[in-house]
C-alpha cells in the first residue's frame, strides 16, 4: 500500500531524496551522538567497569552473569510457554461455549411445554450472559492486577502453588479470554455459507463447530495467535511483582551485585527485541503463506477477522 | 468490605492519578504514534528506516523495560523532563509540575510504548483504503502530502478508529506498571498499599482496583464494539 | 498444512517436555548427608522438617550484608546465616535449604500460607505482624537512618522533610516508608517508592531524590560499596528489632529458635555469621540482644 501513495520518483526527485536523506541520516546520527553518547560517555556508562561482564568474556563475572541471565531466559521461556499452551486450550473452549450457550440462548424449545421451555432459554442465556462478563471483567483487567490477584488471592482459599503457577495462571486467565475472542471472532467472521452447508448436511450445531468453523478460524487467525504469543512473552516480564525469577528479575539479581543498572537492562532488552522480532517475522511469514493458499481456496477475507487480527496485534 | 468505605478516598485517589496520566499518555501517544506512521510511509528512505525501528524496538520490548529506561536512562542524559512542566496543564494535572520527576517519566514511557501501537493502528487503518483511491489521486497529481491529506487519512480515519480505541484500552491497563516506578498513589499501587502497609484484607481491596479500571476499560470496549458492528453492517 | 498441525503441535510437546526437564534439575543436587540423628519431640515442627530433610526458608535477595542473591545463584548474608545456623540445629544439612525470596509486603502471607517454614528476611518485629505470626528472637536490633550524599549539609535527621522540599526514597510495602510518611509534609510530592533499594540509590546519584532512608545496617552497606560517595544523615531515629518469622501457633519451634539463638550468642556462631557477612561493612554488632519469650 505505502509504494501507492507516491510515483516512482523521476530524476529530480532522485535527486531531492538522495539529499534528503543524506540530510535526515546525518541529523539523526548528530542528534544521537550530542544526545545520547555524550551525556553518557561523560557519565562513565561506557565504561568496561560497567559493560565487562556482560559483554567481554575474559571478565570474571562473565560465565557467572550469563550462566545466570541464561536461568532467566529458560524461566521466562518455561513460563511463556505453559501461558501460551493453557491460553490456547482455555481459550478454545471458551470460544466454544460462547458459540454454544448463543445457539442454545436463540433455540425456542418449542416441543416442550412453555414453562419447560422458558426455563430451559432463561438458563442458557444467564449462563450465556455470565460467560460474557467473566470475558469483559477479565479483558478489561490489567494483566499486573489478574497475576496479582491470582498470587495473593490463591493462598486466601488455601491454595498455595510456585511462583511460576501463579504468573502462568495469570497469564492463562487473561491470554485466554483474549484467544478465545480472537477465535470466535473468527468463526463468527466466516462466510455464512460455511455453516448453512453443515447444517444441511445434517450436522449438529456441536458438530458444525467444532468441524467446520473452528479449524478455519484457527487457520484465518494462526497470525494473530502468534502475535499473541509475543504479548505472553512480554507479560512473563511482570512475574518480577511475584518474585519469580524471571529474565528481569535475575538482572535485578545481578544490578544488585553489579551496580551496572543501564547495561544490565540494554543487554535484556536486545535479547526481547531479537527473540520477539523472530516470532514476529514467523508471523508475517505464516501470514503470506495463508494468503497464498487462501488464492487457490477462494475463501474470501472475513472483514471481522481481518480486523481483529489488526486489533489483537496492537492488544496487550 | 468496610474498606470500600473507609478508605474511599485512597482508591478515588488513585483513579484519579491513573485516570490523569492515562489522558496525558493517550494524546501523547496518537500525536508521536501518527507521526511515527507518517515516517513509517513517506517516500525519504532513513525517515522510513527511523519508523520502522522505532517501531520494531518499542513492540518488542517490555513496558517494564521501557518504564526502565525512562526512569533511570533518562536521569542520566540528564534529564529530569522537565519540559513536561507545561504552565497551563499542570492545573489541572498537578502530578506534572512537583518535582518529583517520576510521574513524568512513567507518562513518557507509556507515551513512546503506546506511540508504536498507534502507528500500527493508524497503518492498519491506511492499509484498509482501496488502493485506487491513493493511484487515482497522484494521477491528478497530487504529491505525496497531499494524497494523505486530502484522500488517504480522512478514509483511513474510520478504519483505524477501532484498532486505535483497542490501544487506548491495553494503554489504561499498561498504566497499573506506573507504581512500580516511583509514582506513588495511583490505582494499582493502592492495592499494595492497603494490603501490605494497611493490612486490610485482600478480597476487598481487590474488588475496589478492579472496578477502578473496569469503569475505564468496559465503557470504552463497548463503545468499541458498537462502532466496530456497526461498521460491519455498513461493509455488507 | 496437514503436517504442519503434528509438527507444531510435537514441536511444543518437546519443548515444554524439555524445558520441565530442565528445571527440574537443579533440585536434585546433594551433598553429605549431615547428621539426621537428633531427636525432637514427636509430632512438633521441628520433627517434621528433621524428618523430611528439607526445608524452605524465605529471605530476602537484594539486601547487601542480608540477604543476597548474587552471581553464584545463592543468597549470601547475615539473614542467610542466621538460617543456616537453625537449620543446623534442626539436624538438616545447610544443602537441603531452598530458600524462597520474600520480599517485605509478602512475608505474613509467606508464613501464614505455608509457602516456607520460617523467614529471616530484615523483619522487624511489631505489634501488628504479630495479630497474624509470631516471632522468635529478636537475633539483632537495627534502627531507621538517613543516606545523604556525602557532601549534603542540611538534611540531619527525618525532620529535615518537614519543610516539604527535600525528597526521599524507600521501598513499597516496608515500614522504613510508612514510618518517613508520618514526617514529610505532602507524600505525593516528596516519598518515592521502588521495588529495591538500588533503584532508589540509582535515584539518589541521579539527584531526583535528596536521601534514601531504611534501617542502618542496610545504609551501610551502600556506604561501604562506594566508598566517600555517601554518609549517614545523624543517628537512627527508631528501633527495629529483627525478628524470626514463624507461625502464630507454634510456640515449640519459637522456643526452639530462642534456644538455638542463644546458643549461637554463646558458642560465637552468631558473631561468625555477622563478621563473615554484614559486619564486613562496617557495622556494629553490638551486643546479643535478649531474646523475647513472650
Amino acid at each position: 500500500m505505502t509504494s501507492v501513495l507516491y510515483d516512482v520518483p523521476g530524476p529530480r526527485q532522485r535527486r531531492l531524496t538522495l539529499i534528503l536523506s543524506i540530510v535526515a541520516t546525518f541529523v539523526v546520527v548528530a542528534g544521537a551522538y550530542y544526545l545520547i553518547y555524550l551525556p553518557l560517555d561523560e557519565k562513565g556508562q561506557f565504561s568496561m567497569e560497567l559493560w565487562g561482564p556482560l559483554v567481554d568474556p575474559s571478565n570474571e563475572n562473565f560465565v557467572l552473569v550469563w550462566e545466570r541471565i541464561w536461568v532467566g531466559i529458560e524461566n521466562t521461556l518455561i513460563a511463556a510457554v505453559l501461558a501460551i499452551v493453557a491460553s490456547l486450550i482455555i481459550g478454545t473452549l471458551l470460544s466454544l461455549l460462547r458459540l454454544q450457550l448463543k445457539s442454545i440462548a436463540g433455540n425456542r424449545y418449542a416441543g416442550l411445554s412453555t414453562p419447560v421451555a422458558y426455563l430451559l432459554r432463561g438458563l442458557g442465556s444467564g449462563l450465556a450472559v455470565l460467560t460474557r462478563v467473566c470475558v469483559e471483567v477479565f479483558r478489561g483487567l490489567p494483566v499486573v492486577i489478574t497475576i496479582f490477584f491470582v498470587a495473593r488471592g490463591f493462598p486466601e482459599f488455601g491454595v498455595t502453588l510456585e511462583t511460576l503457577w501463579y504468573l502462568v495462571i495469570g497469564l492463562t486467565i487473561y491470554n485466554g479470554v483474549v484467544i478465545a475472542e480472537i477465535l470466535r471472532s473468527g468463526m463468527e467472521g466466516l462466510p455464512f455459507g460455511q455453516r448453512e452447508a453443515a447444517v444441511a448436511i445434517g450436522l449438529s450445531p456441536f458438530q458444525t463447530t467444532t468441524l467446520i468453523l473452528l479449524p478455519q478460524s484457527f487457520r484465518i487467525m494462526l497470525p494473530a495467535l502468534i502475535s499473541q504469543l509475543v504479548v505472553v512473552l512480554k507479560d512473563t516480564s511482570l512475574g518480577f511483582i511475584i518474585s519469580y525469577e524471571e529474565t528481569l528479575n535475575i538482572g535485578k539479581q545481578i544490578i544488585g551485585v553489579l551496580s551496572n543498572p543501564i547495561q544490565v537492562y540494554f543487554v535484556i532488552a536486545v535479547l526481547f527485541i531479537l527473540v520477539n522480532y523472530s516470532l514476529s517475522k514467523l508471523a508475517q511469514y505464516v501470514q503470506k503463506r495463508l494468503a497464498r493458499g487462501r488464492k487457490t481456496a477462494n475463501l474470501p477475507v472475513p472483514h471481522n477477522a481481518v480486523q481483529t487480527a489488526d486489533l489483537v496485534d496492537v492488544d496487550d | 468490605m468496610s474498606v470500600l468505605v473507609d478508605k474511599f478516598d485512597v482508591f478515588a485517589g488513585g483513579f484519579w492519578l491513573t485516570f490523569q496520566i492515562c489522558v496525558l499518555a493517550a494524546i501523547g501517544a496518537l500525536i508521536l504514534g501518527a507521526v511515527v506512521a507518517v515516517l513509517r510511509i513517506s517516500p525519504v528512505p532513513p525517515l522510513r528506516a527511523v519508523g520502522t525501528a522505532y517501531v520494531t524496538i518499542f513492540r518488542n520490548m517490555p513496558l517494564t523495560v521501557v518504564m526502565f529506561f525512562s526512569a533511570f536512562a533518562l536521569p542520566a542524559l540528564g534529564s529530569n523532563a522537565d519540559f513536561l512542566r507545561i504552565p497551563v496543564l499542570d492545573v489541572v494535572f498537578t502530578r506534572l509540575s512537583t518535582d518529583l520527576p517520576y510521574f513524568r517519566f512513567a507518562l513518557i514511557a507509556l507515551t513512546l510504548y503506546t506511540a508504536a501501537f498507534v502507528c500500527e493502528a493508524l497503518r492498519s487503518g491506511i492499509n484498509a483504503v482501496p488502493p485506487g483511491q491513493a493511484e487515482a489521486a497522484r494521477s491528478l497529481g497530487l504529491t505525496f502530502g497531499q494524497n494523505l491529506r486530502y484522500v488517504v487519512l480522512p478514509q483511513s480515519w474510520k478504519a483505524s478508529i477501532v484498532p486505535l480505541g483497542s490501544v487506548i484500552i491495553a494503554m489504561i491497563k499498561n498504566s497499573a506498571l506506573i507504581g512500580f516506578f516511583g509514582v506513588v498513589g495511583d490505582l494499582s499501587a493502592s492495592a499494595d498499599q492497603l494490603t501490605g502497609a494497611e493490612g486490610y484484607a485482600f478480597i476487598p481491596v481487590a474488588i475496589g482496583i478492579s472496578i477502578g479500571y473496569l469503569i475505564m476499560t468496559v465503557p470504552l470496549g463497548a463503545l468499541l464494539d458498537r462502532i466496530e458492528r456497526r461498521q460491519a453492517v455498513a461493509a455488507r | 498444512m496437514r503436517f504442519t498441525r503434528a509438527a507444531v503441535v510435537a514441536t511444543a510437546a518437546a519443548l515444554t517436555f524439555g524445558l520441565t526437564a530442565c528445571a527440574g534439575e537443579d533440585a536434585g543436587s546433594s551433598g553429605d548427608t549431615g547428621g539426621s540423628t537428633k531427636t525432637f519431640a514427636a509430632g512438633s515442627t521441628m520433627e517434621k522438617l528433621n524428618k523430611a530433610q528439607a526445608i524452605k526458608v524465605g529471605t530476602k535477595f537484594d539486601q547487601p550484608g542480608f540477604g543476597l542473591k548474587g552471581l553464584s545463584g545463592k543468597p549470601e548474608g547475615f539473614d542467610v546465616e542466621v538460617a543456616k545456623i537453625i537449620v543446623k540445629e534442626l539436624g538438616i544439612p545447610a544443602d537441603k535449604i531452598e530458600f524462597v525470596e520474600t520480599p517485605s509486603k509478602i512475608r505474613e502471607d509467606a508464613i501464614v500460607n505455608n509457602n516456607v517454614d520460617f523467614v529471616v528476611a530484615t523483619y522487624t518485629i511489631n505489634d501488628k505482624r504479630k495479630e497474624r505470626i509470631a516471632f522468635a528472637g529478636p537475633y539483632y536490633e537495627a534502627g531507621q537512618n538517613i543516606l545523604v550524599k556525602a557532601d549534603e549539609a542540611t538534611i540531619t535527621g527525618p525532620d529535615a522533610f518537614k519543610a516539604g522540599d527535600k525528597k526521599v526514597c524507600s521501598v513499597t510495602g516496608s515500614t522504613p516508608a510508612e514510618n518517613i510518611k508520618t514526617y514529610v509534609k505532602d507524600v505525593a510530592t516528596q516519598v518515592v517508592l521502588f521495588d529495591t533499594y538500588d533503584k532508589c540509590i540509582t535515584a539518589l546519584d541521579g539527584g531526583q531524590v535528596n536521601a534514601v532512608t531504611t534501617d542502618n545496617v542496610i545504609l551501610l552497606g551502600y556506604i561501604a560499596k562506594n566508598e566517600g560517595k555517601y554518609k549517614l544523615a545523624g543517628d537512627n531515629f527508631t528501633k527495629e528489632p529483627y525478628g524470626i518469622g514463624v507461625k502464630i501457633d507454634d510456640k515449640d519451634f519459637r522456643t526452639f529458635i530462642n534456644d538455638t539463638l542463644e546458643k549461637a550468642y554463646a558458642d560465637g556462631s552468631w558473631k561468625k555469621a555477622w563478621d563473615d557477612t554484614a559486619g564486613k561493612f562496617g557495622a556494629e554488632l553490638g551486643t546479643a540482644p535478649a531474646v523475647n519469650r513472650y
